[in-house]
């Protein structure tokens, strides 16, 4: 159902008058920009050279910084869980855990080994929340992941919700190394399609770039402020 | 609060700002620490001309057809399912959100940092209405806790050390761990957590909204914004509005461009779009989305040779560079915004009468200018507003007024601007010692008496900067 509108007209009437011409609701076409700067970043680089871009940034941001074949992410993501401290884990009901063989450690390893492990699961409501507040560590894929500033990208939906990569003490990103980018703009030119396809804008699209920080006290770095305190991104070779 | 943070005389703040050592030592060291990260982020890109050019024509496109825009994004909020409030006035603005609040019968609102409802005195009405309400960004929680006021836009809390943090942590929360800042933001992180889990009601500031999708678009490092807008049932956002861009193309190049100049960085830790309330089947995220968009004296700025303040993405690179707020600090303006763009913003939205003296507190040396990511003539306009004062209003010292008519005419007329810029070192001569003002006329004076400023270059800010510039492109 579509949300009320209150004062609209009489606002943007006021606003058309100080422009000194009559409101305009239609018709208006974006400029064609004189100036492009944003596509002369790494505009050639292959997908190589965007994943070292990608690791040195990463680094520079407080990420721990992973890389695995498709053969070895089991081994690898359990691993980095372990450096973390193990479980709880919360994951996102996604797919591609299943295409990148994670099933068996996400169903049966981890509960054998005493890791408790939450899959988000909309039939039990909030509970999901508290899950992901009780969690050591969160999971998520990346949907796009941006070199230039080693940011994952992430679609929230009704089997992603958004508390899995904020609430728990610590975050891990599996970042197909098909995903990677070059920059921002690409990200932002991937959503537009969808916009023009008539597909839904997801309600939340996060854009993360490492842990939560702060600089509030003293300009002192504080990492960890009201997000997770660490943060790994677990590169996997899908090429 | 509402734009004003003092009942106090602009001479009066001053003073006490510049008797104030510690703030003056930690806005310095913040200053440069802050302008050598942006100018290193600058840099790097290698053409941050072209970027700053880029940014100056989107915001003066979105500008130039501001009614289209509001227009859109609030038929997309709507479609979404998305409520929204225009407000002419502070008033308005801070009726309708309290309205939601009781409505909802909400004890508790959780708040991300947002100057537009710092403007609009919303923290107030809604504690009159009988709720508490928190802030979360860390630093605007450790001024909420003591009692006191921004004075950096970005750092709200520059001129807190950590003793004083923790003593107030200590007396007002019962804190009872050292000043280390890691330990004090893990007792604010604790403490916060409960109150992100327990408020009803969420309200978030908007960096830039986006037309096309009715997105909201959220920049922080902490996550703050993130727990607004993923735990309370209901949502808030307040928008400035002007702060909006067409498509999520123009949102990245305005956050590249934001983050770079603010602090330094690629991309802050968090930037995220929120569109509508969540999604049938979504668990987490409000039920109940509304967008309030706000005028409050900007729309009286369209339209005049002050427009392109509008610009402003509010990255405070501006109040980081320049050389008044370095020594008389955030407060002394008075104003919610400080700096170079405080002294052109505050006088339009909040009159004359009340801040008619920070035009004056500007050497007009134009680093502000040099500094600004969408390029608006920050110096330009303050000589504006001096023309405005001193021709029309008829209030400042005969030196002011003499000073002014001479830079004045020049700037409305940028062909004059040079004559201008020279007769003015003539005018200022009274006050010169070895080519310093050591003495600034009327209002000038409480930080000439720290400071002494270069006089007005014999060769004027545009020239030189024209010429700069002309080196640079050949070096390319």
């Amino acid at each position: 159902m579509n949300g009320a509108i209150q004062n609209r007209d009489a606002f943007l009437n006021n606003i058309a008058g100080r422009l000194g011409r009559k409101p305009v609701v239609s018709g208006v076409a974006r400029p064609d920009y004189k100036h492009k700067p944003q596509y002369d970043v790494l505009p050639n680089a292959n997908q190589e050279e965007l994943l070292e871009v990608l690791r040195q940034q990463s680094l520079s941001v407080h990420v721990d910084f992973f890389e695995t074949d498709a053969k070895t992410l089991p081994g690898k993501l359990n691993e980095v869980v372990e450096l973390y401290g193990g479980g709880p884990v919360s994951l996102w009901n996604d797919k591609r855990f299943g295409e990148f063989g994670l099933t068996p450690l996400i169903e049966e390893g981890w509960p054998e080994m005493g890791i408790e492990t939450h899959v988000w699961d909309p039939e039990i409501g909030e509970k999901n929340i508290a899950l992901c507040e009780k969690a050591n560590v969160g999971i998520t894929f990346s949907d796009i992941t941006l070199a230039e500033s080693g940011t994952v990208v992430l679609f929230s939906s009704k089997e992603r919700g958004r508390s899995v990569s904020l609430l728990p003490k610590t975050y891990i990103a599996i970042v197909p190394k098909s995903t990677i980018v070059p920059r921002m703009t690409q990200a932002a030119l991937k959503i537009r399609e969808k916009i023009k396809n008539g597909e839904t804008v997801p309600s939340c699209i996060n854009f993360i770039t490492g842990p939560s920080n702060s600089a509030d006290i003293e300009m002192n770095l504080i990492v960890g402020v009201h997000g997770p305190v660490k943060a790994a991104y677990i590169v996997v070779n899908d090429q | 609060m509402g734009l004003s943070i003092s009942d106090e005389k602009f001479k009066g703040r001053v003073e006490e700002g510049i008797n104030d050592d510690f703030m003056r030592g930690a806005v310095r060291s913040a200053q440069e620490r802050l302008q050598t990260n942006r100018l290193a982020a600058a840099n790097e890109l290698g053409n941050w001309e072209e970027w700053r050019s880029l940014g100056e024509e989107i915001r003066q496109h979105v500008l130039n057809n501001l009614d289209y825009y509001l227009y859109q994004l609030s038929e997309n909020v709507s479609k979404r399912g998305g409520h929204v409030f225009f407000a002419q006035t502070a008033e308005e603005a801070s009726r309708y959100i309290k309205e939601v609040v009781q409505k909802k019968n909400a004890k508790k609102v959780i708040k991300s940092k947002s100057m537009v409802t710092e403007e609009i005195g919303m923290n107030e009405a809604l504690m009159e209405a009988g709720s508490t309400v928190v802030e979360s960004d860390l630093g605007e929680y450790i001024l909420q806790v003591a009692g006191d006021h921004p004075s950096h836009i970005v750092a709200p809390a520059l001129h807190k050390n950590k003793d004083q943090i923790r003593d107030v942590f200590r007396d007002r929360l019962g804190y009872t761990g050292t000043e280390k800042p890691e330990e004090l933001a893990a007792f604010a992180r604790k403490v916060l957590r409960e109150e992100f889990l327990s408020a009803e009601i969420g309200i978030t500031g908007c960096n830039f909204a986006i037309a096309e999708s009715g997105s909201v678009g959220l920049v922080t490092n902490e996550g703050n914004a993130d727990m607004v807008t993923t735990l309370p049932k209901t949502q808030i956002a307040v928008m400035g509005m002007e702060r909006l861009v067409p498509t999520y193309e123009e949102f990245e190049v305005l956050v590249s461009l934001l983050t770079r100049s603010a602090v330094g960085q690629r991309l802050t830790s968090y930037i995220t779009t929120v569109t509508g309330p969540k999604e049938a089947g979504e668990v987490d995220g409000p039920e109940e989305f509304h967008l309030v968009i706000v005028d409050n004296g900007r729309s009286d700025i369209l339209g005049t040779e002050f427009q392109q303040v509008l610009q402003c993405i509010r990255c405070a690179a501006c109040i980081n560079v320049c050389p008044v707020y370095r020594n008389i600090g955030g407060h002394s303006y008075g104003s919610i915004y400080p700096g170079p763009i405080g002294a052109v913003l505050s006088p339009l939205l909040g009159g004359y009468d009340k801040y008619k003296e920070l035009p004056y507190a500007s050497s007009l040396c134009g680093a502000c200018t040099e500094a600004c990511p969408v390029k608006i003539p920050l110096h330009e306009l303050l000589i504006k507003h001096r023309q405005v004062i001193a021709e029309k209003e008829k209030r400042s010292p005969v030196a002011e007024r003499l000073l002014m008519k001479a830079f004045g005419v020049g700037a409305s007329k940028p062909g004059l601007y040079g004559a201008g810029a020279k007769m003015a070192s003539k005018v200022v001569r009274p006050f010169l010692k070895d080519d310093l003002i050591h003495k600034g006329p009327g209002p000038m004076k409480p930080w000439t008496d720290v400071r002494d400023f270069p006089a007005p270059n014999k060769e004027p800010f545009r020239d030189w900067f024209e010429k700069r510039e002309k080196d640079r492109g050949q070096k390319k």
